[in-house]
């Protein structure tokens, strides 16, 4: 089979042959990937529209036994990873104030009571998915992009690494950093929900 | 700026409490914490952290808001872009990705 019938079957198998069709199911995902990475409208939809040539290019190397839309999952964040690098260097902003205090006998200094109210219960009101989207803007960008890959995004330690080019026990620091201080962003929120 | 902590100990009992055997402070249950969730902490550790958990009611709010935040940020794994509020998918976006494959 030539390579022009055989990608012109898997296209045909998952969609692409109405490209419109294909386009629309799938732009909207797609983007909100990319805006959660980039932050920014413009370069989102930039690499959103590279990430579809790349798709529309290689649709003949996808292995059909995988996820169509893991595949194009991949192919989005990387073009948003790209994109992010080319408009600025991630920088190693200060995350300390967030972080957890401790004592010098090494007693942990927190207060409040323990949560009453489930994150389920927190996100039966509309307006948490605001509070949780700005606070996770809050975080300094090389620890939101990692929680981003990480906690939103689904993929495992070792693609977070891949994805970044750091090491897997670089993105765990990174992460459990990146989740303590979203703790402490989301304390308004959790805490408010006790009184 | 880092914090400074403070420099006498805010949890007296607490701070003999957590120097007996098989005790560790808070500060090395922030360490065991990826590790634990995870289920990759070795069955020692596991049981200290789980004893420390028992006994320190500020590691207890911690983690539970730590999980918390965890939670809540996958909740935003399929929240489409016309749900975050910055306006729709742009037809001039779909239209021009459509173009491009047609050429």
């Amino acid at each position: 089979m030539n390579k022009v019938r055989a990608d012109s079957e898997i296209a045909g198998k998952f969609g692409l042959s109405d490209v419109s069709v294909f386009v629309r199911a799938h732009t909207d995902w797609m983007l909100a990937v990319s805006y959660r990475i980039l932050q920014d409208r413009g370069h989102a939809e930039d690499a959103v529209q590279t990430a579809f040539s790349k798709i529309f290019a290689k649709i003949g190397d996808f292995e059909e036994r995988s996820d169509i839309k893991s595949w194009m999952h991949r192919i989005v964040i990387n073009e948003a990873l790209m994109a992010l690098r080319k408009i600025k260097r991630l920088q190693e902003d200060p995350i300390e104030d967030l972080l957890p205090v401790f004592d010098t006998a090494g007693c942990r200094i927190e207060y409040g009571q323990e949560p009453t109210e489930t994150p389920e219960m927190l996100l039966a009101n509309a307006q948490t998915h605001q509070t949780i989207r700005s606070a996770i803007m809050d975080l300094p960008d090389d620890y939101r992009i990692v929680l981003c890959l990480r906690d939103i995004e689904g993929l495992t330690t070792k693609e977070a690494s891949d994805f970044l080019g750091i090491s897997e026990a670089n993105v765990k620091v990174r992460l459990h950093r990146a989740r303590a201080a979203l703790k402490k962003l989301l304390e308004p929120l959790v805490k408010d929900k006790l009184l | 700026m880092k914090r400074d902590a403070p420099e006498a100990t805010t949890r007296p009992l607490a701070a003999i409490m957590f120097r007996l055997p098989l005790m560790i402070d808070c500060a090395t249950f922030e360490k065991f914490i990826m590790d634990y969730l995870e289920g990759t902490l070795p069955k020692r550790q596991k049981f200290v952290f789980d004893l420390h958990l028992r006994l320190c009611r500020e590691c207890r709010i911690y983690l539970a808001e730590y999980k918390a935040a965890i939670e809540l940020a996958a909740s935003q794994q399929d929240v489409p872009f016309s749900k975050l509020n910055v306006g729709d998918v742009p037809e001039d976006l779909i239209k021009a990705i459509i173009a491009a494959q047609a050429k």
